[in-house]
């Protein structure tokens, strides 16, 4: 289902690995996500590969009641926007949450998973427990 | 003759919307072209541009002017999602202010309904490849997400964008051609089934079968038209995205650019628009629109689509048709605005159904919105 080009490979070479991979321009210091030959925000330098913190802030989210596929048996379940704390903004699923749960501005924490038996591991994220 | 060249809206036309498999997408576009051409009092002949948006041809602007007859000297395919015929218009506007082209045809068709392909399994390639493997389905998981975000931003509630729904709704109980004319209540849209938080089934567009056509003609044409002109006054737009994540702010779409910029070039303000068609592919569209488009401030489009101000009667007519959400939405619904406003601004409900006529239109703002609320193109049009 996932087709890894050139330029994604390096991105879905980590995470097999259990490392989640962004970019950062060497020129304006932006972190870049995803993947690109020249950076989006100065068009200027080059990104670098740099692994992520895996620690992020929910953005927004969504339960799926409905959906397609080979997804349709795990309906409902929550995929948010993620902001990981280098500054970039990504799509993803929260594992392992009560309803009603997931929260815009919750913390949460990478956790590498695979969601369909055949599927490739996935950087996900779960709730950071709160003290 | 210093005066500017202009272009307008001189003839439209829907083919046969709802469930139609004994339609093609081709078919679809041959039979509303020539009802918009025979309004207009024009022959296929009189046509030397073509524009198409479509993902059923990886060059549907060429499959169409084969099918059709036609031997077009200006082609556009610019296909920016449910937009496109709203950018089109503006396209083919500019083509005739500069004299590169005289009369214009703008058509879609779609058999999506009965084709069932809207949500095909097929690989992600690209940026999908970061988006598809999450399972969300696409594109109401997109404009969930966007919901969401606006409901915790501001305080709106699941109520307000039903209204949108509701109001819609009562427009499509005047339009005999919409899919959907039962009465609608709040209550309705909040227990059908949920599809993705926040949004429920009934905050949802329709998926039809249907085709449209527009045709556009430059200012030395029209004593020649059967119809009243409807003229090209303004237009922007804009793309903010592709892909959802990558929506700078889920709040903020690109009308907040594109509007302005039409309005400036019609030299209008929001005041004087007497009519507004707004692409409803959601309720959360029609909200976020609003307020890009600066009809209201962040956060108040709730409060100004209440209490039935865009239903017919109201201070705000807006989607007179029934809009994507009850009349139709055959997959890029942009062109049935288009259509629409033409219909208001000509007053041609004054004497088939003067409840649907909104009195004295003069002026309309159109606004297509494509994609996962990626690209916006807003229209002014005013009464000939
Ligand atoms: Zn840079």
């Amino acid at each position: 289902m996932v087709v890894p080009d050139a330029e994604t490979k390096p991105f879905w070479d980590g995470i097999a690995t259990g490392e989640l991979r962004i970019q950062r321009c060497p020129a304006c210091e932006k972190a870049v996500f995803y993947p690109r030959a020249v950076c989006p925000h100065c068009f200027d330098g080059e990104p670098i590969w740099i692994r992520a913190a895996g620690t992020g802030t929910v953005y927004s989210y969504t339960v799926a009641h409905r959906a397609f596929g080979e997804f349709a048996a795990q309906a409902p379940f929550t995929v948010a926007l993620v902001d990981l704390d280098e500054g970039v903004r990504m799509m993803t699923r929260i594992v392992d949450a009560r309803p009603g749960e997931v929260r815009i501005g919750a913390r949460v924490r990478l956790e590498m998973t695979t969601l369909t038996p055949d599927g490739p591991q996935l950087p996900c994220f779960r709730l950071v427990e709160q003290a | 003759m210093s005066a500017r060249r202009r272009a307008a809206i001189v003839g439209v036309a829907e083919s046969e919307v709802g469930k139609t498999p004994h339609l093609t997408v081709l078919s679809q576009q041959a039979i509303a072209s020539r009802a918009a051409l025979a309004e207009a009092g024009l022959d296929r002949d009189d046509v030397d541009a073509l524009f198409v948006a479509g993902g059923w041809s990886w060059a549907p602007a060429l499959a169409l002017a084969e099918y059709l007859g036609l031997r077009p000297r200006y082609l556009d395919g610019t296909n920016i999602g449910g937009s496109s015929f709203e950018a089109h218009l503006g396209h083919a506007a500019a083509a005739i202010e500069a004299g590169r082209i005289d009369v214009a045809l703008i058509a879609y068709g779609s058999t999506q309904r009965s084709d069932r392909t809207r949500n095909a399994p097929r690989p992600a390639t690209l940026g999908e490849q970061f988006e598809r493997p999450y399972g969300l389905p696409l594109p109401v998981g997109a404009y969930a997400l966007a919901a969401n975000r606006y409901l915790h931003q501001y305080g709106v509630t699941s109520e307000q964008l039903a209204e949108v729904a509701v109001n819609t709704r009562e427009w499509a109980r005047l339009n005999p051609n919409a899919y959907h004319r039962d009465p609608l209540t709040v209550d309705d849209v909040l227990a059908s089934p949920m599809i993705c938080e926040p949004l429920h089934k009934l905050d949802c567009c329709l998926v039809t079968d249907g085709g449209g056509a527009v045709v556009v003609a430059a200012s030395d044409r029209w004593a020649d038209v059967a119809t009243r002109p409807v003229v090209v006054l303004g237009h922007g737009e804009s793309t903010t995205h592709h892909t959802i994540a990558n929506m700078p702010d889920l709040t903020v779409t690109g009308a907040a650019r594109s509007g302005p910029a039409a309005l400036g070039m019609a030299g209008v303000t929001h005041d004087d628009i007497d009519v507004l068609e707004i692409y409803d592919s959601f309720t959360i569209t029609v909200l976020l629109t609003l307020e890009s488009l600066g009809f209201c401030k962040p956060g108040e489009a709730g409060e100004l689509v209440g209490g039935g101000r865009t239903a017919p009667g109201g201070a705000l007519p807006m989607n007179t048709n029934g809009g994507g959400l009850s009349y139709t939405h055959p997959g890029m619904y942009g062109i049935f605005l288009l259509i629409e406003a033409a219909r208001q601004l000509r007053g041609d409900y004054a004497a088939t159904d003067p409840r649907r006529q909104v009195p004295g239109a003069e002026l309309a703002l159109v606004h297509g919105t494509g994609g996962v609320l990626s690209s916006t193109s807003t229209v002014v049009l005013g009464r000939g």
